[in-house]
Order: structure tokens, then C-alpha cells, then sequence
């Protein structure tokens, strides 16, 4: 019997998504003989034109890692999804849209007046822009246009499951690996982790009183934080109890709180809005004026509750209206 | 009649790289573009977050050298807070980062750029990559490879929580303390990471050096520029990659520059083109003059081969003695063969893993004051580095509660953009001529490339490995002539 064909393509990422591939070490050793790797534009030859010629749904498993920003990753999540019988998104920025979804507060004609015009150090008197089509030295160059919004994988095609995480943990990696070359994966459009939040494993959790109330919401830099306490009821924003288990709390094992990378539990459709709904209600005051207060300390809500998740979210992206008059996607 | 000649997808880039060569009636190079089609505005989508998360939003600007990022960033911040960590915190900091550097050199060397020097630019394209490596040294290196980036990066863990996308700093010092038996899995760590060092300078010396064929390659004309060259220095100007004085010397190896990171506005300028994603730096004081090299033009290189040229030594015995033995063998201070980067780098690996050494044998690692907490209003805070692949500024103004209204970011490769770009121009004009493109020609042109280690980002990515290229060969009418898929 022949092994089974699996592929790998990255989009809007950073790169992280493959590293953890390879932190699976000796064990990729053993991955590469059980499986053939038909498609991995960062280790292998083989092209687009390749893919193009397989049959539909030869592949039996495709994993696309990073956001969907252009045309191009738009045409290959496609084609991946095409020539693949089953499609994993890989990582959160495939899963939820990632920390470069945040840029999703803001429009594309921002992005590109910042970078190339409003930079302390572009010069740049004659206020050129990168375009599409450029005519330069009597020869043509083309770049890719960007769109207007970062969008999450399963907003442009079907997707099977989701290994969550910035980036995946190597376990969950090798777990998902084992469970696809096993037949052994659950029904389709599960994420293959924990079903549990994070509290629920964390070292300190013994800390955790069974209802947690905030008097005040600190920042990490402003005090020593107790090493063994939970974060949370010291008045860090921990993003522990909306966040899905399987990380073996690492960050919190650095004593920073989590940031909520591995998404939310099956259960709920908006990470932050439950992130916010675990915050208010932990709030102990019933005079309006304090709880402003208290609330007013929670800079950066957007950034903090939605780091990860901001494509996903019912809020999607920020209302900026179409301003630039490109591609509307 | 001209013909164009495209590379592309090259993929060992974050998001996708671009070679466009045109070439003239006697089939010779007429134009040659390097081109970047990609922008993810994390400096307009750092608006409006705080301060003291942006450690870990920028880490995601690059997954393989997050760790760059992540303490260009908590050196902002401490700047930003004007608050100094205490001495052990910057000892912690420094000790993870010669850390990440050992790990990062090792993946480009044996991985990426290795193999076109230890398997041969000749060899077969199926072999030239991670698996053609190990056939020609041998399994047990390979596995002695894996072994050591595991070991190490799992040191990096243990200090930052996650090794991809570290989670430890913090605007003065760092958010955990060592334990004792922590310093001893560093000090095992990094005596094994002296050893492999040193094994690594010796593949070099017997594959590369005592090959005159390959010597006479990093010389030649074809990887040669002489341009000004950029890298941080401690106080007797040696290497430093945690801290220090950007130090700039001219084609000429004479110092004509040295700066704090707060000064960058006045030294360092980007140049816009309209075919590219990126931006192009240069040195403000000499001026853009287009993509040429010498004394007049702003062009300037950072990364290895820089760091060694721009600085008088290295601080570590072992180190040392490879600097001396490179500048006696390319011919004396400045080296300006893009290639030699490769040796550079082995000597910089060597560096960090002896720098890691003496820090993880320092006792003050494992004590317990490692934040100062900050009692001043930010306002305006600047970080720098020296990446695996170049210095590296963060630059940050916030309002008065720590909330970022601007951030600057001049990333590593940036810096090399137009010399690299200048580097793939020259080699195509050296090495295609009349028409004639092969396989092993777009090798060496990708050669030119591939020696920077780029990082937009992952030139240093995984497994076996070159880049996948295309290479379109049109006549004028648009007709395809040639088609080389590899």
C-alpha cells in the first residue's frame, strides 16, 4: 500500500507554524517515513504546477498555516483545499486570524500611508508607493494586491479540523500526526485539542478561589507578580478561563498570563466577548462609578481580548468604510 | 529581441520572494530586480496597543527569529519606562539570546546554506540540501544536529516559556527567575554547544578551505561589493549582539559612524521603490544614490559578514582566534565577498556559544532581583539588537499611559535589501551569458541570495532544502522559449 500523500502551504504567517514542524525533532524522522510530503514550498522543490496536475483529493491530508490577506494565498487555500480530502488549518492565525488580523482596526490606505510615507525615516519627497503594475527601465513588474481584510481560512474555503495555538504545541502537533496516520480523528470541524479551559490545567489553579473577584485590573510591568499565585486574582488580565487547554500553561510557567492563543472551548462562537463576559462578572463592586473605574484600567481591550481572534470575531474587522476604492475584499 | 527571465516563487521567504531578469539581444543581463510583494503593517496595527505587549506582538513578525524581536522590544520598553533591569536580568536576557543565536546560525549553516558548499553547487539539485549534508558527513552529524537545536532551544523554553515566541520581557528586567537546577541545564547546554562550534569551524576548514576551487569562488568578482558595513560593538569595539554602539565603517574598513540606537532618525533613512514591498536603507550622512556601491553611495550591509568587518575582535578566546585566521585568509579587514558570510557566521556561532558558556556558569543568573518596576511617565523609548540576520531598531512613542501612537521598526534584512538586491544583479550579469541558463547557473545566481540568510522571513526555515524557482525564459512576442522547474 502506498503511503499517504500530505502537504504543506503557508499563507500570512510568520513562519512559526513551520519552525514548530520541525521542533517535533527525532520524530520528523519518523513522520517522513510514514507519510509522502508532496507539497512543502520551505523544504521541498516541488511547485504549483505540481499540485495543479495531482487528481482532486489526492492528497489525503493538506495543513495551510497563516491568515488569507491576497488573491495569491486566497487562489492557493483553494487549490489546497481542492487536491486535499481532508484540510487541517494550521495555528491561529488559519484558525482565528492571528495577531496580524489585528490589522483589521484599520484600513488598507492607513497601512500604506504609515509604511511609506508617515515612517520617521522614509524619505520620500515624491510620496511613491508600491503598486501593482509598475513600468520601470523599459520593463514591466507586477506585485500581488493586498486586501482590504485579513480573513481567517474557513472564511474563504471548508475546512476539516483546526490545530489552534501561536504556534501549535509540539505535543498537540504530534498528537493530530498520530490521530491522522491512525484513523483515529473525531468528527469533522473539531479542534484537535483539549475541550477544557486552561484553568483547569494550570499549575497555580489550587490559587483559584472558585468565584475570583477583582477589586483592580494591574498591568504585568507595574508589579512583581507572585510566582505560584493565579495571575487572575492578582489583577491580571490572564486569559486563562476562556482559553482552550493544551499548552501545558508555558507562558504561565513564565509567570505572564496567557493571551488566549489557543482560541476559545467548542462551546463559545467569540473569544473575547466571552473573555469580557469572565472579566465583568469577577468585577466586586455594585456602585457604577467603581466599576467604570476598575473598568476604565482595562487598556486596550481590543488588543488584549481579541490578540488572536479579531477575523473570526462577529466584530470581523473595525467599520473604516471603503476609502482607497481597491479590490473590496 | 529581449527576453525576460523570472524566479519565482522563490518560497524559503515569508510569504513569497521574486527574481525578474531581463535580458538583451546578446542573451547578457539588461535589468535585474529583487523584489518583496509582501506588507503585514504591523507598525500601523501596534496603534492603539500597550506598551508592554509589544514584546510579543512583534515576536510575530518573524517565528524563527522571534527572539530578536522580543528583546529588541523589552529594550525599547526599558527605554520607553526609563527603567535599567538589574544586572542579573540583563545577564538572564543576554544568556537566552546567545542561546537563540546558537540555534539560528546552526539551522542556516547545515540546513540552508551549508549544503551548496558541503555537497557542492555542482552536485546534483536532488542532493543539494539537508539530506545531501548528511550523505556527505555522515548520519550521526545530522542527529548531532537535530539533538543540539533541540537541546538548546529547550534552554529557551525553560527561561521565556515558549522557545517560538518567548514570553519573558518585560520593561525592566524579566518576568521569572532561575532556578538552580536551570543553570545547570544551561551549563550542560552550552559546553555542548562549544563543542559543536568548534566542530562546525572544522567541517568548514576541511570542506570549504582546503577546497582552492571553492576559495577562489568567495573571492571572485561575481559576490563581491564594497559598501559600508553596520554592527553593534561593546565598548573596545568587539561583537556584541545583546548591547552596545552601532558602530559603521566605509569600503575602506575605516570607522565612520558610531551611534546610540536613540540617534538612528539622524543615521539610518528608508528609500521607496514602486516594485517592491520593501523598503530600502541607507546611510542618511552619505545619501541615497541608487543601488551602487563605494564610498559615495548611503548602500550599507549588516549581518555577519558586517558584524565582523565593522568591529576589531571578538570577545570570547576561541572566537577570537577564528577572526584572526578569517581576516588572514581573505586578505585583511574589510572582507566585501557576500559569501564569506557563511565562514562569519560559523564564527559568530562560535562567539555565542561561548559567551553562552560563561553566562550560564555566572552565579548572578539564578538571583532573585530580576525587575525593577517603573515609576516614570513613557513617552518615547528606542531598542536595538543585532539579529541573526542584522541589526534590528525598535523605536515606540506612547501617550502618557503606555499606549502606543507610533512605532518604527527597521528589521534586519531591510537594512541589506538593496545589497542584496545588488548581489543578484551582479550575479546574473557574471554568470548568464549569451543566453545561457542552467540549472547549476540559477544555483549560484540564488547563491548570491541565499548567503544573507534573508529573513522576510525564513530564509533558515526547517528542512532539506533550496528554493523551489521557476525560471521562465520569454521572447519578445511573449512566447515561452525555456521552462526550468526545480
Amino acid at each position: 500500500m502506498s503511503k499517504p500523500k500530505v502537504g504543506f502551504y503557508w499563507c500570512a504567517s510568520c513562519g512559526g507554524c513551520e519552525e514548530a514542524v520541525v521542533d517535533l525533532a527525532e520524530k520528523i524522522i519518523d513522520v517522513v517515513g510514514l507519510v509522502d510530503i508532496v507539497f512543502w514550498p520551505v523544504a521541498l522543490d516541488f511547485k504549483r504546477s505540481d499540485m495543479e496536475k495531482m487528481k482532486d483529493g489526492e492528497m489525503a491530508v493538506g495543513f495551510v498555516n497563516g491568515a488569507i490577506r491576497t488573491s495569491e494565498q486566497f487562489e492557493m487555500a483553494e487549490l489546497m483545499r481542492r487536491k486535499s480530502q481532508c484540510l487541517i488549518a494550521f495555528g491561529s492565525c488559519a484558525h482565528l486570524g492571528g495577531v496580524p488580523g489585528l490589522a483589521n482596526l484599520y484600513d488598507r490606505e492607513a497601512i500604506l500611508r504609515r509604511v511609506y510615507q508617515e515612517a520617521p525615516s522614509v524619505v520620500n519627497p515624491e510620496n511613491i508607493r508600491p503598486a501593482v503594475d509598475t513600468h520601470v527601465s523599459g520593463v514591466n513588474l507586477s506585485l500581488p494586491e493586498f486586501w482590504r481584510t485579513v480573513k481567517t481560512l474557513d472564511q474563504v474555503v471548508d475546512v476539516d479540523y483546526y490545530l489552534p495555538g501561536c504556534p501549535p504545541p509540539v505535543k498537540l502537533i504530534g498528537d493530530a500526526l498520530g490521530a491522522i496516520l491512525g484513523g483515529k480523528l473525531p468528527p469533522r470541524g473539531a479542534v484537535l485539542a483539549p475541550d477544557k479551559a486552561l484553568c483547569s490545567d494550570c499549575p497555580r489553579r489550587d490559587s483559584k478561589p472558585e468565584k475570583v473577584i477583582l477589586k483592580e485590573l494591574r498591568r504585568p510591568h507595574e508589579f512583581l507578580a507572585d510566582s505560584r499565585e493565579c495571575l487572575l486574582t492578582q489583577g491580571i488580565l490572564c486569559m486563562g478561563p476562556s482559553t482552550r487547554s493544551g499548552c501545558d500553561a508555558a507562558c504561565i510557567d513564565a509567570n505572564m498570563p496567557c493571551t488566549g492563543c489557543l482560541g476559545p472551548t467548542d462551546e463559545v462562537r467569540d473569544f473575547g466577548a466571552k473573555a469580557l463576559a469572565a472579566i465583568a462578572t469577577s468585577i466586586d463592586s455594585d456602585d457604577e462609578a467603581e466599576i467604570n473605574a476598575i473598568i476604565n484600567q482595562a487598556v486596550d481591550p481590543v488588543g488584549v481580548l481579541y490578540r488572536y481572534s479579531l477575523p473570526s470575531s462577529l466584530l470581523h474587522r473595525r467599520a473604516t468604510g471603503n476609502t482607497d476604492g481597491g479590490s473590496s475584499k | 529581441m529581449n527576453r525576460q527571465v523570472t524566479i519565482d516563487p522563490i518560497t524559503r521567504l515569508e510569504g513569497h520572494g521574486k527574481i525578474n531578469i531581463w535580458l538583451d539581444e546578446q542573451g547578457n543581463v539588461d535589468h535585474a530586480y529583487f523584489q518583496v510583494p509582501e506588507l503585514r503593517g504591523f507598525e500601523k496595527f501596534a496603534e492603539g496597543r500597550r506598551a508592554e505587549d509589544m514584546p510579543q506582538i512583534t515576536s510575530r513578525i518573524c517565528g524563527v527569529c522571534p527572539t530578536a524581536h522580543h528583546m529588541a522590544s523589552t529594550k525599547a520598553l526599558d527605554d520607553l519606562f526609563k527603567v535599567e533591569p538589574p544586572s542579573a536580568a540583563k545577564k538572564i536576557r543576554e544568556l537566552v539570546y546567545s542561546a537563540f543565536f546558537v540555534e539560528d546560525h546552526a539551522l542556516h549553516f547545515y540546513f540552508l546554506g551549508g549544503p551548496d558548499f558541503v555537497v557542492g553547487p555542482t552536485a546534483p539539485k536532488a542532493q543539494r540540501n539537508i539530506l545531501g549534508v548528511l550523505g556527505k558527513v555522515g548520519l550521526d552529524v545530522g542527529k548531532e544536529v537535530i539533538g543540539l537545536r533541540r537541546q538548546i532551544r529547550e534552554l529557551i523554553a525553560i527561561a521565556g516559556g515558549k522557545v517560538i515566541h518567548p514570553v519573558l520581557g518585560l520593561p525592566g528586567g524579566v518576568s521569572k527567575t532561575l532556578s538552580s537546577e536551570d543553570q545547570q541545564k544551561f551549563i550542560a547546554g552550552a559546553a555542548h554547544a562549544v563543542e559543536f562550534a568548534k566542530f562546525s569551524l572544522q567541517i568548514f576548514n576541511d570542506i570549504v578551505l582546503k577546497n582552492p576551487q571553492y576559495v577562489e569562488w568567495i573571492l571572485s568578482d561575481a559576490y563581491t561589493h564594497k559598501t559600508y558595513y553596520m554592527g553593534m560593538v561593546d565598548e573596545d569595539n568587539r561583537v556584541n549582539f545583546y548591547d552596545g554602539l552601532l558602530r559603521v565603517v566605509g569600503p575602506d574598513g575605516k570607522e565612520s559612524l558610531k551611534f546610540k540606537a536613540q540617534d538612528y532618525l539622524k543615521h539610518v533613512a528608508e528609500h521607496v521603490e514602486p516594485w517592491s514591498y520593501i523598503k530600502f536603507c541607507y546611510l542618511k550622512d552619505v545619501g541615497w544614490s541608487g543601488f551602487t556601491e563605494g564610498v559615495q553611495s548611503g548602500v550599507y550591509c549588516v549581518a555577519p559578514l558586517a558584524r565582523l568587518n565593522a568591529a576589531e575582535g571578538m570577545a570570547t578566546p576561541l572566537a577570537q582566534e577564528a577572526y584572526e585566521q578569517y581576516f588572514d585568509t581573505l586578505g585583511g579587514r574589510p572582507v566585501h565577498h557576500t559569501l564569506a558570510n557563511h565562514w562569519a557566521r560559523l564564527i559568530e556561532l562560535m562567539y555565542a556559544a561561548e559567551r553562552l558558556n560563561e553566562l550560564a556558569n555566572d552565579p548572578e543568573i539564578i538571583e532573585h532581583n530580576v525587575r525593577n518596576i517603573p515609576q516614570k511617565t513613557p513617552d518615547e523609548g528606542f531598542g536595538v539588537v543585532e539579529a541573526p540576520r542584522g541589526t534590528l531598531f525598535h523605536h515606540y512613542r506612547t501617550d502618557s499611559r503606555g499606549i502606543i501612537t507610533q512605532a518604527n521598526l527597521i528589521v534586519a534584512t531591510q537594512n541589506n535589501a538593496a545589497r542584496i538586491a545588488m548581489s543578484v544583479e551582479k550575479a546574473a550579469r557574471s554568470l548568464i551569458k549569451n543566453g545561457l541558463v542552467d540549472d547549476g547557473i540559477l544555483n549560484m545566481v540564488e547563491m548570491a541570495f541565499r548567503a544573507y540568510d534573508p529573513c522576510h522571513g525564513c530564509a533558515t526555515h526547517a528542512l532539506p532544502g533550496q528554493m523551489p524557482i521557476k525560471l521562465v525564459i520569454y521572447d519578445s512576442g511573449g512566447t515561452i522559449l525555456k521552462e526550468i522547474a526545480r
